[in-house]
Formats: C-alpha cells, structure tokens, sequence
C-alpha cells in the first residue's frame, strides 16, 4: 500500500538497506528484544483516502451545533469575536506554522520579531513592562504566576478570589500541590471579592493574592483597593484579566499589579471547544529572570544589524534542569501570531472601537432581559461584557428549551456556586446583534 | 531582501486602521455612564494603526524571513520535524470544529466528544495503555500530569514516602524540571558506555523511595534500551512505577509498545509523532495514556460513551483535578485523529520502519566524516560527536551555522550533553532519499572545509538575512520589547 506522505519507493528501500548493510529493515529492529517486540496489528480502522478522510471529518463535525447554526450566549472564559479575514491568511503561510521553536535565530527572524512584536503589545495592553511569548492558556499561566510570586517572596500561602474562573482555580490547587503552597479561596460578596475577607488572611505568610478582572461573573473588581492588601506584607498582587476589556478599562499595571495574566484567546483564536488557546504572561522588570517559558530579545548581529533571539533562558529546564524555574519548555506561538495580527488589525483605535461594542451590547442586553418576568439581576456592579442574571426555572431546563429556538443559553453558575444555582452567565460581544437578543428576549418571555 | 527589517510600531501613522467593526445597533452608551472613571483606562494602548495592505505585507515580510518544514529539510533531533498534512489544517477549520464552546450542552458536541473518545481509544491501543486523557497542552505538560498521577497512586496506598524521580542523565531537561514541579526530588542515573541505561547503577538508585522512573525509549541517543524489561523488574519491585516520554515514539509505532514494556504512564507527543505542526513552538498536545490501576487518578473531565451517547465524566472522586482549562488542545486533537485514520495501522507501522530506516541511512553515510559515539543500529534517529572538527578549530555550532547556507535547518545541537560537541540528527520518514543525500553532501563538505578552509565554517551563515546574533548582550541587558521614543511621546 503507498501511502502520499511517504516518499521511499522499493528502489530507495533497497538501495539504503545496502547502504547501511542490512538486508532487511526488520534487521534494524533486532535491539528490541522479542519479549517486548509487538507482533500483532494496531487495532485501528483501515486508513481513508484523501476524500473519504473529508468526508468522515465532515460528517463528525457536522454532529456539532456550531455558532453558524445557533446564536450563542456562552462565554465563561472563552469568547466568540469577529476573527479578521487577515488573520488566518497570516497564520497559514506555512513559514510560520510548519516552524520550530526558534533555535536557529537566523532563520527564523520572522517569528522571533512578530512575538518580540506581540510582547510588546500585550505590555501596551496590561501596562506591564514584559512579556513573554506566551503559554499555554490563561488559567495555566495563572497557576504559573503563583509559582513565580511564590518563589520569589520565598513564602507559601495563596490567597484566590472565589470570582477567579473555577477551572483556573482548580489548575491552582493541583499545582500548589506539586509546589507545596497553600491556597486559600476569598469569597465574593455580590459578586466581586470580599475585600475585608481578603484583609483578613492575609498576613506575613502572604505569597500572592490573585485576583480577576473583569471576573468570573463579567464584574470589575477594584483593583487599586486590592492591591494595599495584597502589599502590606510583601506579597505579589497577580490579576488575571480579559485584553478585549483593556481597551477601555485601566491596565492592572496602572493598579500596582506584579503579574498579569489572562487569554489573548478574544483576540484572533477561534474558541474551538476550548483550545488551543494562547495564555499571556507579563510582569516588571524585577521578576523578569523569574518569568516561566521562552522569551524574545532584541539584540544586533556581527555587523550590528538589529535582530532578535530567544533570551533569558538560563532560567529554562534545557540548562538549569531540576532548578529551572518552570518546566515549560514550549509556547502557543502560532496563536500569539494569531493574536499580534488581530492587534495589529484593530490597532489603537481599534481595540476601545471593540471593547465599546461589547460594553453597549452587554448592557443593553442586560437591561432588555431584566425587564422579563422571572428574570433577575444577580449582581449590580459594573461590568464589561458579561453578566449574570437570576432566573425562576432551573438553567439546565431554560437552556434546554432555548436550544429547540436555536439559542445556545448561557452558563449555569450553579455547577461551580452551589449558593447560586439558578442563576445564568451571559456574555454579549460585538458579534451579537439587537435581533438576536431580541431572540433570546422574547424566548426567555415564554418560558419564564 | 533588506536586512533590517521595522517592527509593525515603526510604520504606524496615526489615522491608519486594518479593523471593520459595525456600528451600533443598540443604544450607544458611553464607558462613563455605565461604569466608575476611576476603572477606565487613561491612555489608550500604543497598538500599531496600520492599514489592511501595509499589515499583510508586513507579516509576509515576516514569514519570508523565517524557515519552516515546508521549505526545506529540518533534522531537528528529538522534535520530529515531519512534514504537516495540508488538508488536517482544513478539517480542523470545519465551523463544526471551530466554532464550538466548550461549555455547549453536550448534545449540540456530539462529534467532538466522538472524535476524542475515538483518539483516546486509538492512543491507548498504539501504547498499549487501557486509559488516556487527551488535557494536557505539550509534552512538559504530560509529564507533570503524569507525575502527578504517580504521586496520588502512592499517597491513595497510604505509600507517602516515595519523594525521588528517577531520571537518565541522557533525558530531557524537562523531565528532571518536571519532577521537582510536582514536588518529588529528581536522581540522575548514568548511561553506560554503550549509551543505555546502567542497570547496576539504577539497582542502587532504587529504593523505597523510589516514586517512578522516566525513561524514554528510544532514548535521546536514538538507542532503544535493551535492557527494558530488567529496568522495568527493577523499578516495580522497589514499588516504583515507569513513566514513558513519548518524545522518541515515531521509531515505534506498530513495533513495540511501551504498554508492552511494562510502562505504567506514558505521554505522547501529537505535534511530533502524530504530524500536528509545532506552529513556531507551539500549540502542540500531550496526551497521557496510563495503566489500568493509575486510571481513577486521571484528570477530570474524562470522555465517555454511555447509552445516550458521548459524555464528559466529572465525577471521579480520586482524580487529580484539573490541569489545563476545558478539555485540552482540541484543535490539534483534530489534526491527530485525521492523522491516524488516514494512515491506518499499516500505514503508521510503515511511518516508524522509514523514519528507522531514513536515519540509519544517514548515520552510515556520515560515519567516516564524523565521530559516531554509539555505532549500533540507531532507531529513529543518531547522535555524532564533532570533537574530530574541534581540534582544526571548528565547532559544532559553526558547523550547525554552515547548513544554514545550504538551506538546511541544523540537526539539534549540545544535545544530549553527556556527548561532546554533540549533533543528533533525526530525519523521519517524510523526507526523500534524493533530500538524504543532498544533507550527507551538505555535511560531507563542510567536514572537508574545517579541514581545508576552517574560517568558512567559523563564520558562517554567509547567506541569511542576518548573520550570528549576540545573545550574551541580550541575556545581559535585556529588551523585551518595543518603547515609543521620548520624542514621539
């Protein structure tokens, strides 16, 4: 059987063989020992051709309700935006997609500068003063972040909003259990943090205090309130936030934040069930040989060209090993690119253009849907693009029959806050028009 | 093609936009009236105002100065650097695919949770394990994912002091940087002179301390260890568990299983043995298949199919808990799935017999050239040692820089470090003989030159658009990023 991606005829096969000495290939493998050796068939299906391949994958997708098919309401983390037609143009050019990591920085100029480009951007963003390339996603680098503030106070003990996404929450308790920190979790009292709570634990002890912002419920936490708090005794001020939010919203950086972190995923990267998406990382000078993953510089070459390469790395796991301060050896790069295009496209006006729209479609959402019978607010407190709204018959059962009008609901809060079970998380960004909140209205208006 | 190139900054002109946004359809509320002043950004960010035209020639500028597997033979040891199917990348943009929220109701994601049930079945039956989740993001990610497993397995045994972790000094640095991560301490053993594992001296690094043994086999030298099953004894009966990076399965697949050798984890790479791309570093996936007695330990939520039906299982009440938000890099997982039903089990079987064969191929032919450490058979791919070109001055670095002029990516370099002046070299099983020889030439040749004319390897790349960078003066004062001169402000 031939198969397109391997290009060896039996010619090829025959002449290597000789080359090499052997007579067959099977003679390559004779170091595995029999015991181990697998004689049987791969219990797979038979392979597809090209088309039939097509075909299978079309058919699984097509399972799928995709936002084409349904207006959806979701976000909780993951947020459906306009992607500009320039952006996946960019990221298909096979240059950047079929590359490494770039460890021969001569060649790989291209990438090196579009994420020296995109640090450079999400420091504009958050109003810190570096970036990395990026990470995994934004609760992974939220996790990432607690190491760091931990290493660097030399203390232990976490101190996490409740309105931090519970998904980024729980990535925390695994590696706080890996690193041996202690986390504690700060209620929320209507929906932002509880910041006497907060006053209260915290203490000499007090590595971070993590906050999020727009948070979890779509509210903005007074950052400059928090930050004291989470100073007094020289722990680290982490805040997790939304970059579509920071065109309009004062940078963390501008509150006394120490790390910032989130998910350029809003910016250019389709949500696709949830990844990849491409977290951000960014922070001040002072923690800068702290930061977890690679990092790009600008340097010259011999003849003083500007040029830029992989730098810092004496703090990655290829040199220090057990001692490195993070054993991430890879970034999300191809969405970073994503995610620099998609800035690049929106640009400075761009971005508060953006952010404007799902700041009035969000609340004109609101105020449309709390004027329903059986609908209401859960909170009252400013937020961005997402909001939570208290209902009188069960999520699951509302979404179930908005479904069948073909409006994907949104989130039920319940499965995360038992105390607030009833109750469902929108988000409205630029994508949504008034029709099809009107939609979401007036299905709401017979159910309800 | 101009050497310096601007950065994206140096060509904003105010007035300039790439965006298309639509106006208003609802009541256009100012930011002041629905929220505090004091929560509003002052100044606007400095993202660069460019045009549609000016940001598309920019990023091709970009791309043009940069060197993927597309254009050309990439040898890059250990990262299996094989070609990525096009038509993946089209079926991974199916709006079916990439146009659906994690948190849909779990009627409306059907396909998906098919597709990864599907991959679950299908990685665990190419390892040989009985469960895998599909959550972690890369390779270091499995690997804590995995450790982290090991560490429940012990402590659900009331088994709390096993605080070690085995590592091979061949591994990758991640391994090590993984284990004290998840919290164990990490013990080298040393490889043999035949480049294996040294049985002897893993027999005294085990004891009841012992958490797990992370191995990867082949190893890091393209050397399969022979003495798997022994090291397997070895590390059960001290009540560890083996753990197995998958970095090097491409020389394995439908030929040994790590199942097979008494692997209790493993972890896979997608974006090396599955063809997913490495996207310039990333995203990738890391899969993680374990054993059956690891299972209720894996992190939540788990794909199952039940009578209605695919479902994500979260309650599994001795999982780890999570390690990466949703259910992972389902946009690779895609891209790997089209993979291993397009190339079936025959097809992936023959994948691992040429990436075997391509890189033995490769070895001989180069041997008289080069020091080659180890000369047995390699796998999937070899390491060369160029202390021979060392002493006429010429360095395995200068000789990595030289290839660059033959339009050729370098084989990976300074790795593993217990070979000197290391070169490992791993060509999979896309690439031609024709494109073999023309890299032995290549190499051929610029050992001639370090011989007759060193400086032209000394101060090569002669053809790149910049030549060797100063990455001391980077790591010592340090720009990460682009400023707005004072004047500007």
């Amino acid at each position: 059987m031939k198969f397109r991606y391997l290009p060896l005829t039996e010619e090829d096969r025959r002449e290597m063989l000789a080359a090499i000495g052997v007579d067959s290939v099977d003679e390559l493998f004779t170091d595995i020992p029999e015991g181990v050796r697998y004689r049987g068939r791969l219990n797979l299906p038979e392979g597809l051709s090209e088309p039939e391949l097509v075909r299978h994958m079309k058919r699984l997708s097509q399972k799928n309700t995709s936002f084409d098919q349904a207006v959806s309401f979701l976000g909780a983390g993951a947020y459906e935006h306009h992607i500009p037609s320039v952006v996946d143009h960019i990221i298909s050019r096979s240059e950047f997609y079929t590359a490494y990591t770039p460890y021969q920085p001569e060649i790989s100029q291209g990438e090196l500068q579009a994420i020296f480009e995109f640090q450079t951007m999400i420091c504009e963003l958050t109003g810190m003063e570096v970036a990395n390339s990026s990470m995994y996603d934004g609760p992974t680098a939220l996790a990432e972040a607690a190491g760091v503030a931990a290493a660097a106070t030399r203390k232990k003990k976490i101190l996490v909003s409740r309105a931090v996404h519970p998904e980024a929450r729980a990535i925390l308790q695994l590696q706080a259990r890996g690193l041996g920190l202690v986390v504690k979790e700060i209620p929320h009292i209507d929906g932002i943090t509880d910041l006497n709570a907060l006053e209260a634990e915290a203490d000499e002890e007090t590595a971070a205090v993590i906050l999020q912002s727009p948070n979890f419920f779509g509210n903005l936490e007074d950052l400059s309130k928090a930050e004291p708090i989470a100073h007094r005794y020289k722990g680290l001020f982490v805040v997790s936030t939304n970059p579509v939010a920071l065109g309009l919203i004062k940078p963390p950086g501008e509150c006394g934040a120490d790390i910032v972190v989130g998910d350029a995923q809003p910016l250019g990267i389709p949500v696709q069930f949830g990844g990849p998406h491409c977290g951000f990382f960014a922070t001040n000078r002072s923690l800068m040989r702290r930061i977890p993953g690679r990092i790009v510089g600008q340097t010259t070459d011999e003849e003083g060209v500007r040029g830029f390469v992989l730098t810092l790395q004496a703090r990655e796991q290829h040199i220090r090993r057990e001692k490195a301060t993070s054993n991430i050896c890879s970034n999300q790069a191809l969405n970073a690119l994503a995610a620099a295009v998609a800035m690049s496209a929106l640009g400075k006006q761009g971005i508060r253009e953006m952010a404007r729209l799902n700041l009035q479609k969000a609340h004109y959402a609101r105020s449309r849907l709390v004027q329903i019978p059986g609908v209401t607010p859960l909170f009252d407190r400013p937020f961005f693009n997402e909001f939570a709204l208290k209902l009188s018959r069960p999520v699951g059962e509302v979404n179930r029959q908005l479904l069948r009008k073909g409006i994907i609901g949104g989130y039920d809060l319940g499965r995360d806050y038992p105390e607030l079970s009833g109750s469902m998380l929108l988000a409205v960004t630029e994508v949504r028009t008034k029709e099809e909140i009107e939609q979401l209205a007036e299905a709401l208006e017979g159910l309800l | 093609m101009n050497r310096e190139k601007k950065l994206i900054f140096e060509l904003s002109k105010p007035g300039r936009v790439a965006y298309s946004l639509p106006k208003p359809d609802v009541p256009a509320v100012e930011p002041e009236e629905v929220l505090p002043r004091e929560f509003l950004r002052d100044t606007p960010p400095e993202l660069p105002e460019v045009s549609e035209p000016d940001l598309i020639r920019h990023y091709t500028d970009l791309s043009r100065r940069n060197y993927g597997v597309d254009n050309g033979f990439y040898p890059l040891g250990s990262c299996t650097m094989k070609y990525n199917p096009k038509v993946h990348e089209d079926v991974a943009r199916l709006p079916g695919f990439a146009r659906i929220h994690p948190y849909q109701p779990e009627e409306t994601v059907q396909g998906a949770l098919q597709m990864m049930y599907e991959l679950q079945q299908y990685l665990a039956e190419i390892t040989g394990m009985d469960r895998v989740t599909l959550q972690p993001a890369a390779g270091a990610q499995g690997e804590w994912t995995g450790l982290m497993m090991i560490r429940a397995y012990h402590e659900s045994r009331g088994d709390t002091g096993r605080d070690k972790v085995i590592v091979p000094d061949s591994t990758h640095g991640t391994n090590p940087a993984s284990a004290t991560v998840a919290g164990f301490t990490a013990v080298t053993v040393p490889s043999d002179e035949k480049g294996l594992v040294d049985v002897e001296a893993l027999r005294k690094a085990v004891g009841e301390d012992t958490a797990a043994l992370m191995l990867t086999n082949p190893n890091t030298l393209g050397l399969f260890e022979e003495e798997i099953q022994e090291i397997a004894d070895i590390v059960h009966q001290a009540g560890g568990l083996l753990y197995y990076d998958g970095a090097n399965a491409n020389a394995i697949l439908g030929i040994a299983r790590p199942g097979d050798m008494g692997f209790d984890v493993v972890h896979l790479n997608l974006h090396k043995t599955f063809t997913t791309p490495h996207g310039g570093g990333g995203p990738g996936a890391g899969p993680v298949g374990v054993k059956e007695e690891l299972a209720p330990f894996l992190p939540v939520p788990v794909v199952e199919k039940g009578e209605d039906g695919y479902y994500l299982k979260e309650d599994l009440p001795q999982s780890i808990g999570r390690v990466k938000g949703f259910y992972g890099n389902f946009g690779i997982l895609v891209r790997a799935y089209a993979y291993i039903r397009t190339m079936g089990p025959e097809g992936l079987r023959q994948v691992s017999e040429n990436a075997v064969l391509n890189a033995n191929y490769v070895m001989r032919k180069l041997a008289p050239y080069f020091d080659l450490p180890y000369p047995k058979h390699c796998k999937h791919e070899f390491v060369l040692s160029g202390t021979r070109q060392k002493k006429l001055g010429v360095r395995t670095l200068d000789m990595a820089k030289r290839l660059l002029d033959f339009g050729i990516h370098p084989p990976t370099i300074y790795f593993p470090l217990i070979v000197d002046e290391c070169l490992m070299i791993e060509p999979t099983e896309t690439e031609s003989k024709e494109t073999l020889d023309r890299f032995i030439d290549a190499m051929i040749q610029i050992a001639r030159e370090a011989e007759e004319s060193p400086e032209r390897v000394q101060e090569a790349p002669h053809t790149t658009v910049v030549k060797r960078l100063d990455e001391v003066t980077a790591a010592r004062k340090p720009v990460l990023r682009w400023e707005k001169s004072e004047a500007a402000r």
